[in-house]
């Protein structure tokens, strides 16, 4: 069914299918209308899910981190704010392997303090040891949270998850949806089944105890490892994705999802490199430079966490120029995804040149002028290695 | 339900996945009585059995004995106190702890 519907709406929807035993949430902007309309789903009766309204995100992420100990499946959304009062717990679920499932509205972090979009909330949380995918658009937002599910829960991750979708910039914004019949995404998300958490009285289990340090590498470790391998258990879903529901309305997401997307990259000597909604902005401008002979194309980054390392390093090395364009800084560094993005392309025998642009902080627009500007400055190799765009 | 709780050996050690531990806790084993400082003397004339100071325990050591009276489980009280605090009949008093 075709709809033209609020991104955050069609995250909802596709929650609501996916039906969680318990949803926690404490209301942030721009994160509010997510579990507003699922509230509305469990008030309603259409769902019945256990709701609880809690008194902080602290308490909102406890409660999933609780409920998913005893075996359900638990669902909460944050932003910003939120997602930072939420870090202890965010290690706390990853390393507990508690497959909890999160909407993640991105929005700056104070101070100033600012309610607009950037990344800065989830990149900061990069080191939690959860999964993080960035969705452009909304079909992208609802695909991605059914397949957050089957990826999260599947026996092989057992990791919690985060979809990242921009705040207002996608969030707020409407777009036609192709939303599907819930038997069909039963068949393809199965019912949750705990693995290790599960809490009876009959057979009685501690979950996250001390590690003392004779042990706490080698748990550690095992953690690490679950995350790498979820890169292609995420590879795996996404292909069945691609195989169970075609795209069905064009340029909604891409025709083919993988950890990555190439858009006009054939016979490109330089690409930019973006996370998010802001992809769309960029393909536009390059629609038009293409269209004068400029031979630039974009590489969308989807998979954040894990990191897919590798599969950059092959993509990127093809290229003279590299442009990473993002809506994040770690200060006294720099931009954290050009920073891992020339990390990986170390050991390529072909290097390209990188450059880190410092994009849309705090909710400033990024207009086509911008992207044309950093387009020309890549092609003329004019200004600094870090350049912000204001 | 049963869990998997993956238990395997990395290096020597023993890990399992999720930190989880096959057992319903061990906390029973560690005795922490001896963090303890100061004990609550409790006055068995004057205690009316009401229960309360084992409500506000926060380490479950106030036992009820058989004549119905409350005194302290020596292995795991720490001796904060609260059970004189809140005793109605001020029947608990915190006495100097001596070997």
């Amino acid at each position: 069914m075709k709809e033209v519907m609020e991104a955050s709406h069609a995250v909802s929807e596709a929650v609501k299918s996916l039906e969680p035993d318990v949803i926690a949430a404490y209301p942030i902007t721009p994160q509010t209308h997510i579990v507003e309309r699922i509230s509305d789903f469990v008030a309603n009766g259409e769902i019945k899910s256990e709701y609880m309204r809690v008194e902080s995100e602290f308490s909102a992420i406890s409660a999933c981190l609780g409920a998913q100990a005893t075996g359900v499946r638990s669902y909460t959304s944050t932003s910003s704010q939120g997602l930072a009062l939420m870090n202890e717990v965010l290690f706390i679920v990853s390393g507990m392997r508690l497959p909890v499932l999160m909407s993640v509205v991105n929005r700056a972090l104070s101070a100033p303090i600012n309610i607009w979009n950037d990344h800065q909330d989830s990149i900061s949380e990069r080191d939690t040891g959860w999964i993080q995918l960035y969705v452009e658009t909304a079909q992208e937002g609802y695909d991605m949270t059914l397949m957050q599910a089957k990826i999260s829960e599947d026996k092989r991750v057992m990791l919690p998850s985060m979809i990242c979708m921009d705040g207002f910039t996608l969030s707020h914004v409407y777009e036609p949806v192709n939303i599907v019949e819930k038997a069909e995404i039963d068949e393809f998300v199965p019912k949750y089944e705990p693995l290790h958490a599960v809490l009876d009285p009959k057979v009685p289990l501690t979950q996250g105890p001390i590690g003392f340090p004779s042990h706490y590498m080698e748990f550690r470790n095992e953690i690490c490892k679950a995350v790498d391998g979820s890169l292609d258990v995420i590879g795996e879903v996404m292909a069945d994705f691609n195989k169970k529901f075609p795209n069905q309305i064009p340029k909604s997401r891409p025709e083919e999802y993988f950890h990555i997307e190439e858009y006009k990259t054939e016979g490109a000597d330089m690409v930019l490199v973006a996370m998010g909604s802001v992809c769309g902005t960029i393909k536009d401008v390059i629609d038009e430079a293409r269209k004068k002979g400029v031979a630039v194309g974009l590489v969308k980054l989807i998979t954040y966490r894990p990191f897919p390392a590798k599969l950059l390093a092959e993509k990127l090395s093809k290229f003279s120029k590299v442009g990473v364009c993002e809506k994040a800084i770690s200060p006294g560094l720099g931009g954290p995804l050009c920073n891992e993005i020339a990390g990986a392309l170390y050991e390529a025998n072909e290097r390209p040149k990188i450059r880190s642009f410092i994009i849309g902080l705090g909710g400033r627009d990024v207009k086509l002028g911008h992207v044309e500007k950093i387009i020309d400055m890549l092609a003329k190799d004019i200004g600094n290695k870090e350049e912000w765009m204001y | 339900m049963s869990a998997d709780i993956g238990r395997k050996t990395v290096q020597g050690v023993e890990v399992t996945t999720g930190c989880v531990l096959e057992s319903n806790g061990s906390t029973e084993n560690t005795k922490t009585g001896g963090w303890r400082a100061l004990w609550p003397k409790t006055d068995k004339e004057k205690c009316t059995g009401c229960g309360i100071c084992w409500v506000y325990c926060p380490d479950a050591s106030r036992i009820k004995g058989e004549d119905g009276k409350y005194d302290f489980d020596a292995d795991f009280c720490k001796g904060c106190g609260i059970c004189m605090d809140v005793c109605p009949v001020k029947c608990i008093e915190m006495v100097v702890e001596e070997k």
